[in-house]
């Protein structure tokens, strides 16, 4: 596996909704290639500590650094063009064709030769057929948009992925699927991911490492393996509980029949 | 019948131009200011709240009003700035009509603009777009059909709008209305109200057709749309683009008598071998002020409208005294020329019924103010704020039952049909005789003498053909000849149009 994504290190990052403290004083460091999953309930600050990286909001004090870089020492939409952002909402255009919606990339950066080719090897990615370029995204189901918006952030070929409930809008094959499918593709491209996700039983099954939020600090910083030992706290405990029933109670009844 | 739509044809290819000229230039104008202002109030709420709170505003004047309104003040702004803005034809209508196209187009681009999916806008950040990038890419294509739908609207109010222009003496397809509705010549209004309708409802199809191919995303849509526009506006202002040079204007007040005088002077000035245009319906306040600003060459007035109205006099002095002091006043305070008065008189009359007169014993404005408890007043609309009916209640203890105004058209049939009891008449219209109505006497000289007088735009008094051609008609019109030629106008049988009249009267002309 060859990493090409960079590391992030985050130093006393608070951020303030008037005198709401959504994020308080975060010190963090995400190594290189690492797939990162940021759990807690609504409302605990996981979204608005990913936001903070692409400047989709702005810390109040605090500094982030992606690699060696500080994220202000360059215009916010500059540095927005190397990190790829997958949301929930998806946000395809409505007016614009499959195959533009996934090169507006690199339609911003100007690149103007082999868009085509590009295109044709994102949807390859993101296993959709070749005959997708041309539909609107009104012709397209909910799982298919959201694979076009992966291949719309990895036009660029970012090595930092920012992704913020990017299936929790999915019904749960589809999820699955797209679940597994991108935990493939951060491995074959080397990158670095961090997921917002309130569901617990998926960052266990997706990350490299968990970190769990209430009230904008992290409770519990673990690997899932640590995690469903039990050893890290309570507030980790009590989430992992629910999958952890879920589970057994499924054993249970496969034995029972 | 055919030779009544022959002569109104004949002028729809010169004011449809300027109907569409003034039209599309209102347009554009407001969608130059529309547009960065709606990107701005998109985002920013307070912005929104206060251009949408002034367009809105606007739109509640009625647009005769805001019409009138510009009036005033270009002149304020003209004195301001020592001259050279025009307050008369084309600037007051200009920015009137863009004023009143704002609000359609401003809400429909904000609207637009700011309705766009939270979510695609986060997207557009997210991925690294610029503000100007968001709004190129995402934010005005997705809005394109909303603001479309706005300027529409706007172009079919415009375009209803720009009749009323006529007023402030832009040319437009209210002329033939207006003049239609004076000389009840139906032809001419129905000639007038078709044209624009039509005009409208093209312009409404062609936009719309515009409209869906955005929506729809059929560029061959829109671009027939366009191009079908662009060749309509080509063609409808091919008229404009043949020059005219040392054109005559003549104005004209909003009446028969005055629609029939400025012809009359046109055809002697075509005789003299200029080149004669016509701004009729004009408001009394604005035609003095057009021709001392050489907006306009010449045309009749009333020395106790100018008495009252410029010189703001407001006591009384024998006619040939009167006629003196307008004469020095107007030259040199203007440089307006008066050639000299025509030789009759159109005053304020008061005018009841033969009967009426007979059974009450009424011969003067004393025997009215005795009756006038049980009589119903009927005046034309501006009469009751006029300094004259001032003059009138100083000198005769005259307090009316009801008063009510109508257009001049309908004010003689209310008389007759007995709705009101007595009018203000105009003493030359030849619908006081053809009803029999009686006019009373003014023994104490309340109202001022209206005697019509010529006047010439200061770049004409020195014209000598100019007032060669225009000398004879001084002193050669008699009340009687004028009441007849206003009659044969007027009248629903029969009726002339006021060309046709104006030969007959210069047929009259006395030596």
């Amino acid at each position: 596996m060859r990493v090409t994504g960079p590391s992030i290190s985050l130093h006393k990052v608070s951020r303030d909704y008037g005198t709401v403290r959504a994020v308080d004083s975060v010190s963090l460091e995400i190594a290189a290639g690492s797939l990162v999953a940021l759990v807690g309930l609504s409302g605990s600050g996981k979204s608005t500590l990913l936001k903070m990286i692409n400047r989709l909001v702005e810390p109040t004090s605090g500094t982030i650094r992606i690699g060696d870089a500080a994220v202000d020492s360059i215009d916010a939409h500059i540095l927005r063009r190397r990190i790829g952002y997958v949301f929930q909402n998806i946000g395809l255009f409505p007016h614009m064709t499959i195959a533009r919606n996934i090169a507006i990339g690199l339609e911003l950066a100007g690149e103007a030769e082999g868009r085509a080719a590009r295109v044709g090897e994102l949807l390859d990615l993101v296993e959709l057929p070749q005959d997708m370029a041309s539909r609107m995204p009104d012709q397209l189901s909910g799982g298919q948009q959201q694979r076009v918006g992966v291949a719309r952030a990895l036009a660029t070929r970012p090595g930092l992925m920012l992704m913020d409930e990017p299936f929790g809008a999915l019904d749960p094959v589809t999820r699955d699927n797209l679940t597994d499918q991108y935990k493939a593709l951060h491995d074959k491209l080397g990158l670095t991911t961090i997921i917002v996700t309130h569901d617990m039983a998926e960052a266990l099954y997706l990350a490299d490492r968990i970190l769990v939020m209430e009230g904008g600090q992290i409770r519990a910083d673990a690997t899932p393996a640590e995690l469903l030992s039990g050893k890290v706290g309570e507030e980790a405990e009590a989430l992992v509980a629910i999958p952890r029933a879920q589970a057994a109670h499924l054993i249970a009844l496969g034995k029972s029949s | 019948m055919n030779e009544a739509w022959n002569q109104a044809f004949s002028r729809v290819p010169e004011l449809l131009a300027a109907h569409v000229q003034i039209s599309v230039s209102a347009l554009f104008l407001a969608m130059i200011i529309c547009l960065p202002l709606a990107i701005w109030a998109a985002r920013s709420p307070r912005v929104a709240a206060v251009a949408l709170t002034v367009a809105s505003l606007v739109q509640t004047i009625p647009g005769l009003a805001l019409l009138a309104l510009f009036y005033p003040l270009l002149l304020g702004l003209s004195a301001l700035l020592g001259g050279g803005i025009s307050a008369f034809g084309f600037l007051p209508a200009l920015l009137a009509l863009t004023l009143y196209a704002l609000l359609p187009i401003l809400r429909n681009a904000v609207t637009g603009l700011s309705g766009v999916d939270p979510a695609v806008a986060e997207a557009a950040d997210g991925l690294g777009m610029t503000r100007g990038q968001r709004l190129y890419f995402v934010e005005a294509p997705l809005a394109a059909p909303t603001i479309m739908a706005g300027i529409r609207t706007a172009a079919v109010w415009t375009i209803g709008a720009a009749t009323l222009s006529t007023t402030v003496g832009q040319p437009s397809l209210g002329d033939l209305i207006f003049a239609g509705l004076q000389t009840q010549n139906w032809t001419l209004v129905l000639t007038g109200c078709l044209f624009s309708a039509a005009l409208a409802i093209s312009v409404d199809l062609l936009l719309g057709l515009i409209e869906r191919g955005i929506r729809e995303r059929r560029k061959i849509l829109a671009w027939a749309g366009m191009a079908l526009i662009a060749a309509g506006l080509l063609i409808a202002t091919l008229p404009l683009m043949i020059a005219r040079d040392n054109i005559v204007v003549i104005g004209a007040k909003g009446f028969s008598e005055q629609y029939i005088l400025a012809r009359l002077i046109g055809s002697r000035l075509e005789d003299a071998g200029y080149t004669v245009r016509y701004r009729d319906g004009l408001g009394s306040a604005v035609v003095y002020q057009a021709l001392s600003e050489g907006d306009i060459d010449v045309y009749v007035d009333y020395s106790g409208t100018l008495w009252t109205n410029q010189m703001e006099r407001g006591d009384s002095q024998s006619k040939t005294a009167m006629l003196d002091t307008i004469a020095r006043w107007t030259s040199s305070n203007h440089g307006v020329k008066m050639l000299g008065a025509l030789g009759f008189e159109n005053t304020y009359a008061f005018a009841v019924r033969t009967e009426d007169a007979r059974e009450k014993t009424l011969r003067t404005l004393d025997d009215l103010a005795r009756v006038s408890s049980d009589f119903n007043f009927g005046t034309d609309v501006e009469f009751l704020e006029r300094p004259e009916w001032q003059m009138v209640q100083d000198a005769y203890p005259i307090h009316f039952k009801t008063a009510r105004s109508f257009s001049p058209t309908f004010m003689y049939p209310a008389l007759a049909s007995g709705e009101v009891d007595v009018i203000s008449a105009f003493s030359s219209d030849g619908r006081i005789a053809a009803n029999n109505f009686v006019v009373l006497e003014d023994p104490k000289g309340a109202v001022p003498s209206y005697e019509a007088i010529m006047l010439l735009a200061p770049k004409r008094g020195n014209d000598d053909k100019f007032v060669a051609a225009l000398n004879p008609l001084i002193g050669a019109i008699t009340v009687e000849v004028m009441r007849e030629a206003n009659y044969m106008v007027d009248r629903k049988d029969d009726k002339k149009t006021p060309r046709q009249t104006a030969s007959w009267l210069n047929g009259k002309l006395k030596e």
